[in-house]
């Protein structure tokens, strides 16, 4: 999925106190002037100063919970109603967790930010059901390619700089299989969500073997593998990109390719049966704001917001203002849409038999 | 029956421990042993019914055995270095070095130990990026984990060496033999049993190790454990996570129980 960067290092924690959550999740918690948030751990929700602000503004206090993937935060909405008030949700999960009822529809007019709200994402069909609105659209990001402009001169324009011979041996790729699968989807020009011919996916992927230098599998080792000059153009996230670059002041520039790339968006939900909806709310609305977004992005690195006033009120040179707020590039997004249990499997192994291919 | 005061203690002694590991080690075994047999996880009201498939998947497809025997491959490898490695250090150890040169050698031999295990992988990046040239290839995965086991090997095998009474390797030569028949005679074999569960301790934990694979051997990572973590981390496939690693499990005892018998004569001896 899009958001391992926070998953992958605290993947095994994660296993191990999988059993222990259930129990510990049942606790009740009689203070209104607390809410409770479950997201990705070091997902924006968690900034230590943005809770300080919060906490000013509304005496209510924020405290978290986490998951390490989305079918754990499912499993911890099933297992402890009434814990949760605030809990984000990739746009694909959305509608699975209302056929459950696991969360409840948001009032709009408690979100004061609504009208700024870009309507693409805000009224998206994985939002809104008979007319409700179940999550409140917050960020959005795109995987693509991000290059070394110290080793690649001129700007790649295309997917197939990645299967290109000059790149031999100094290819970064992210060891996941759903990423991998829409990224040879789209060069092999098929529908990224649902592609028939996986033959050729399966072909495309196996042609990688001797472009690839190592995977990546965190923003972490993406940093080290680049500052190290093992890799001259990799597939990245966009926000990682911008914290690559203003961060780790690495010379690295984030590209939309012209098959183009891969779009996800994220929204905040309140839990059913959420001890405290009205503070999710605030949380919520606080969440969209510019006071929030523009220092998380400026100071921290973050995917792009959906409050278009919030994105414009970025610096300048923001990589969300500059690829991301270009609407020819935009255009050329594909985004994700959910995807059964079934598929997830199949894609495993496929990219599992990719891998094997890679060592003979 | 009356239960002796000697039992009394023993038992004790040793309840809470095996109690411990009843419940933290069999009680998740058997419910993965039970989710191996179905179709998918019982988590979330899903319906799941009995079947083999997962099992019957291993050996029907190229992806799981092939990766396991590669698995099997990378362990043996890597235990046979250690092997080779370990036995001059702990027969040096053991016969010509005493006293404080001694101690400081071994605080050498398990200074890795202190270490965290992905710092020690990470440093091997370094070593092995630029000219050495290695970084990502098989052979690096190799040197990081004989690295990482080899005080194993040392330690299992010093213990043993230093067991044997040297007044055996001297009524042996004073019986005529010359030193290298009363190594290959006498000290070797008495040794053996250290060997055995050196190569035990270092083949089983290899065979499934996934961290050292990916950091240092890139593309040449493929093994069956990072197959079975992405069962449970990225697919939601625990049924088929399971059963891979039981499989596995069972592999693995199979060979031990091969060579039992064989151990077992040593064993003896020793």
């Amino acid at each position: 999925m899009t958001h391992s960067q926070w998953t992958r290092r605290h993947v095994l924690a994660g296993l191990a106190t999988l059993p222990a959550v259930g129990l510990l999740g049942q606790t009740s918690r009689a203070n209104a002037k607390e809410i409770k948030v479950l997201n990705w751990q070091g997902y924006g929700t968690d900034e230590k100063w943005a809770l300080e602000m919060f906490e000013k503004n509304t005496g209510i206090k924020v405290t978290h919970d986490y998951f390490n993937s989305e079918q754990e935060m499912l499993t911890k909405l099933r297992t402890s109603p009434g814990t949760y008030d605030v809990v984000l949700m990739n746009n694909t999960f959305v509608m699975d967790a209302v056929k459950e009822r696991l969360i409840d529809p948001v009032d709009s007019a408690k979100i004061t930010h609504w009208n700024d709200l870009s309507p693409a994402m805000r009224d998206s069909e994985r939002f809104v059901q008979d007319g409700k609105h179940y999550a409140v659209a917050w960020v959005w990001g795109v995987t693509s390619i991000a290059y070394s402009t110290e080793k690649i001169t001129s700007k790649p324009d295309s997917l197939e700089a990645l299967w290109d011979v000059a790149n031999k041996g100094r290819v970064g790729w992210r060891d996941d299989a759903l990423e991998s699968v829409q990224f040879a989807a789209l060069a092999t020009g098929q529908d990224m969500n649902f592609p028939k011919d996986l033959d050729a996916v399966r072909n495309k992927l196996m042609g990688l073997k001797d472009q690839i230098k190592t995977f990546w599998s965190s923003e972490d080792e993406w940093n080290k593998y680049m500052a190290a000059g093992d890799y001259a153009i990799s597939t990245y996230w966009s926000g990682s990109a911008a914290r690559s670059k203003k961060a780790f002041k690495l010379p690295v520039e984030f590209v939309v390719p012209k098959e183009g790339a891969i779009g996800w968006f994220d929204g905040l939900t309140i839990a059913a049966g959420a001890p405290n909806p009205e503070g999710a709310a605030a949380f919520i609305d606080f969440m969209v704001s510019p006071q929030f977004y523009v220092p998380w992005d400026t100071n921290v690195g973050a995917p792009a917001s959906a409050n278009a006033a919030a994105n414009a009120a970025l610096p300048a040179d923001a990589l969300n203002r500059v690829v991301l707020g270009d609407a020819e590039t935009v255009k050329r997004l594909h985004w994700m849409a959910p995807m059964s249990d079934q598929v997830r499997q199949s894609y495993q192994e496929l990219w599992d038999e990719v891998k094997t291919s890679f060592t003979k | 029956m009356i239960i002796s005061r000697r039992q009394r203690v023993l038992a004790s002694l040793t309840a809470p421990a095996y109690l411990w590991l009843a419940l933290t080690i069999f009680l998740p075994l058997s419910a993965m042993l039970y989710f191996s047999f179905l179709t998918v996880a019982p988590v979330g009201g899903r319906e799941s019914s009995f079947t083999l498939a997962h099992y019957r998947a291993f050996f029907t497809k190229e992806v799981y055995w092939y990766n396991a025997w590669r698995s099997f491959e990378l362990a043996f490898y890597v235990t046979t270095f250690c092997v080779v490695l370990a036995y001059p250090a702990a027969y040096a150890l053991t016969h010509y070095i005493k006293g404080r040169w001694r101690e400081a050698l071994f605080l050498l031999v398990v200074l890795p130990f202190w270490s965290n295990a992905l710092v020690r992988t990470f440093s091997w990046t370094m070593v092995l990026r630029g000219d050495v040239g290695l970084l990502f290839t098989y052979p690096a995965i190799v040197i990081g984990l004989v690295h990482a086991y080899l005080p194993y090997a040392i330690l299992t095998i010093y213990v043993s060496l230093e067991a044997i009474e040297q007044s055996l390797t001297e009524a042996a030569r004073s019986l005529g033999a010359s030193p290298l028949a009363a190594f290959l005679r006498v000290t070797l074999p008495l040794s053996l049993p250290g060997v055995f569960a050196g190569a035990i301790l270092i083949f089983v934990p290899v065979t499934g190790s996934f961290m050292e694979p990916r950091i240092l051997g890139g593309k040449n990572a493929m093994m069956l454990g990072p197959i079975i973590e992405n069962q449970f981390t990225a697919v939601f496939n625990w049924p088929l996570g399971a059963a891979l690693s039981f499989i596995m499990l069972a592999i693995m005892l199979l060979m031990l129980a091969a060579g039992a018998p064989f151990f077992a004569r040593y064993l003896r001896q020793g």
